[in-house]
């Protein structure tokens, strides 16, 4: 029934020992299809881990290249991979790490054009994108589609996550509604981050895409977990589900994904 | 008055509303999401949500990550 390999079994033992997990849970991450969004602070530990953990097949989409001021975070990529595009050289690690695990690269900017296309294959996606707009068309995405999303973000040395379920639990519009107006939010800005953060959000991401896929344990579904690396205090805030959600809710005015400007030109 | 923001304690004047703790705070409205007691408040209501001694209020920020200039 479970056709494990000797070198699976061997590979997976670890998990396959958990009563939680079992051979059973391993082989449903073995079948698991997840898509990542964005191959950088936060995609590479996501991606590291769930391709040590042996998921199925994992998709990346980034449409950037590597940067030397990347390596300070983004563990999968190495300083040979400067100037390379970030999934293929995440999918060099990856591939390295675990030869079990279909690894699919797409060198594009997400946008309403192609997302939903991008996505529908997979079970579950992860948000690790590093702007507003992309994080708005993922959720609407991921509550249109009705896919499982675990949504992270990083800023200097603070940290959120929070794992969507459309339909059934908030969504991220239900607490951020509308993105800020341009230049409000200094995310675009070299504000800098804590090497570190994005590798921790990352992996509480990567907890909760396991936990969705062998269905064990609460999520962070309705809270939003709220990280501060200087205080090193964890807060988990309920997000109630808004019934007046503009796209989640009774009556949603969202019906179609909507491709905002990148608010980032507004530097200066 | 005291009311629990982002899980402190904090003293503040009667009559306090969400506006004049954020101006206060010096956080622009535009920044923040705001709950009071688990349930998130409209931006429109912040002037005139009056609050209560032991009300417990979570401002959250937008984050979208972003360490790298674009």
């Amino acid at each position: 029934m479970l056709d494990f390999t000797e070198d699976q079994i061997k590979r997976y033992s670890r998990h396959i020992i958990l009563s939680e997990v079992g051979g059973r849970g391993q082989k449903k991450i073995n079948d698991a299809k997840v898509f990542m969004v964005g191959a950088g602070g936060i995609g590479a530990p996501v991606g590291y881990y769930l391709v040590a953990a042996g998921v199925g097949k994992l998709g990346i989409v980034d449409s950037d290249t590597v940067e030397l001021s990347n390596l300070q975070r983004q563990i999968a990529h190495s300083t040979d991979s400067v100037g390379a595009y970030k999934t293929e050289s995440a999918k060099k690690t990856f591939e390295g790490l675990n030869p079990d695990v279909e690894v699919v690269t797409y060198n594009e900017r997400l946008s309403s054009e192609n997302i939903m296309d991008l996505i529908k294959d997979y079970d579950i996606v992860v948000d690790g994108s590093d702007n507003f707009p992309t994080r708005y068309l993922v959720n609407d995405a991921c509550v249109l589609s009705n896919k499982p999303l675990s949504s992270g973000a990083v800023f200097r040395f603070d940290g959120q996550a929070t794992t969507i379920i459309p339909h059934e639990g908030h969504c991220y519009r239900c607490l951020f509604e509308s993105p800020p107006p341009p230049g409000m939010v200094p995310s675009c800005q070299e504000a800098g981050v804590l090497g570190v953060l994005p590798g921790l959000i990352g992996l509480i991401q990567a907890t909760e895409v396991l936990k969705l896929i062998i269905g064990k344990g609460d999520l962070l579904e309705n809270y939003l977990l709220i990280y501060n690396a200087l205080e090193m205090s964890f807060r988990k805030v309920k997000v109630p589900r808004n019934p007046n959600c503009p796209v989640c809710g009774e009556k949603p005015t969202i019906t179609e994904l909507i491709d905002y400007d990148e608010f980032c030109q507004m530097r200066f | 008055m005291e009311v629990v923001v982002n899980g402190k304690p904090e003293q503040t004047e009667d009559g306090s509303t969400i506006a004049s703790i954020l101006e206060k705070r010096n956080i622009r409205k535009e920044m923040v999401a705001v709950e009071v007691n688990g349930e998130v408040v409209k931006r429109d209501d912040y002037d005139s949500l009056v609050l209560k001694d032991g009300d417990k209020v979570e401002f959250l920020f937008y984050m979208s990550g972003g360490a790298e200039k674009r």
